[in-house]
């Protein structure tokens, strides 16, 4: 039957066609690459204070994305916040006395962790602390801060 | 006054009868999916009327919502100077929203009274009942492939609607409005997430095509059968159709994206 054969063919075409917009959408339009890094160690740092800082932000050294905020917790003896970082394994030479900052992508944007090479010998492995750390910049505390210098200032 | 309380009673019992009908309704289509399986031509020859054939008008009207989204939010975001973010916006709005719910919308129009108008002339003409006759079930030999096929179409239908509007949205984003290219993929793929996003639309587009298709075949089955009623069924999926889209969207996007 000719024409159960177009039929068959136009659905076929309509079914990959259809796969092929879902495959697109998961892998061209979603961060499905970040999910294959997923491997890696943790490492955890202590942050006065993380301003927006969320689950998922980057961590980067030298402006390469090395790894991502696996979680936030807050230490209830410190009072200060606690942040786990998942670094992929290739990156297994970053030094242990490494220090961690806290930055904003631009002046509104999101905000990300940058990591700084320090000059120990030993390197960052699963369950290491990152002992230097700087909390976020909040831009209010600037602005207070300026407001009052200036009126020190006359 | 008591008739005025009499016709409020008949109203409420009526939409209760046609609510038990639908969902008893609803059942026996239901119990007749696995005899569906071994017979699967029945089902690719629907899906063909209700998925290829609304594929034209699907294809079009994203490639389009996908273009316009782009030219409008490039207007807002240029002001703060971050049209770089123009594919987070066009690929968001599409994956999470648009594309299901506009999908469901259009697919309720091209497919939804389509269905209804087949079978409720079915029923008009007595054909059902001549199936009836023969012990074929019509339930479960007409209405079955066609909600099944229903189902089927409308999450791949969904994401036709959303990738042509991506790349639509891309071709007015760095074509026309030279957006940089690089940005505007990587900014969508670091903030469209792949179980967040992407499978809860594909999720919502699932239950829309559930409920419209449901709808749809409800309407045709349970129609007058004259000319008159059928035009009034259909008319009636178009509308029913619409509204539980767009109800059920906020629902769902209350669920989801919390």
């Amino acid at each position: 039957m000719m024409h159960s054969r177009t039929v068959q063919i136009w659905v076929g075409l309509f079914v990959v066609a259809g796969m092929a917009a879902l495959l697109m959408l998961s892998m061209k339009v979603s961060n499905i690459s970040a999910f294959t890094e997923s491997e890696g160690f943790k490492v955890t740092g202590y942050f006065e204070n993380i301003g927006g800082l969320k689950v998922r932000s980057p961590v980067t050294m030298a402006g390469v994305v090395v790894g991502r905020v696996a979680s936030i917790g807050f230490d209830r003896e410190s009072y200060e916040a606690v942040v786990t970082l998942n670094i992929q394994s290739e990156y297994d030479n970053i030094p242990e006395d490494s220090s961690a900052s806290i930055f904003t992508a631009g002046l509104l944007g999101e905000q990300y962790i940058a990591l700084e090479a320090g000059g120990a010998e030993d390197a960052l492995k699963e369950g290491s602390e990152l002992q230097l750390t700087q909390s976020a910049i909040v831009l209010e505390q600037i602005i207070g801060q300026f407001l009052v210098s200036q009126a020190d200032k006359e | 006054m008591l008739n005025q309380l009499q016709k409020l009673g008949a109203t409420t019992l009526g939409i209760a009868e046609r609510l038990g009908r639908g969902h008893l309704f609803l059942w026996h289509v239901l119990s007749g999916f696995p005899a569906l399986l071994p017979r699967f031509g029945l089902v690719i020859s629907q899906l063909y009327s209700v998925g290829v054939l609304s594929l034209l008008i699907i294809a079009v009207a994203g490639l389009f919502v996908g273009m316009v989204l782009a030219l409008q939010g490039y207007y807002t975001l240029v002001d703060f100077g971050a049209t770089e973010s123009l594919g987070v916006l066009v690929a968001l709005s599409l994956v999470r929203e648009l594309g299901p719910v506009v999908g469901g919308l259009l697919f309720a129009g091209r497919a939804g009274s389509a269905l209804t108008a087949e079978i409720g002339l079915m029923k008009a003409t007595e054909q059902l009942s001549a199936m009836e006759m023969m012990a074929v079930d019509p339930l479960h030999r007409v209405v079955a492939p066609r909600f099944m096929a229903g189902i089927l179409a409308m999450p791949l239908l969904a994401a036709i609607f959303s990738a042509l509007g991506v790349i639509g949205g891309y071709f007015v984003a760095v074509g026309l409005l030279g957006v940089d290219e690089g940005a505007f993929w990587s900014q969508m793929q670091a903030k469209v997430d792949l179980y967040e996003d992407i499978l809860n639309g594909v999720i919502k587009s699932i239950v829309f095509g559930f409920v419209v298709t449901w709808i749809a075949v409800f309407e045709g089955y349970d129609a007058v059968p004259t000319s008159e009623g059928v035009s009034r069924a259909t008319t009636n999926t178009v509308v029913h159709g619409s509204l539980a889209v767009l109800g059920l969207d906020f629902i769902l996007t209350a669920l989801m994206f919390d």
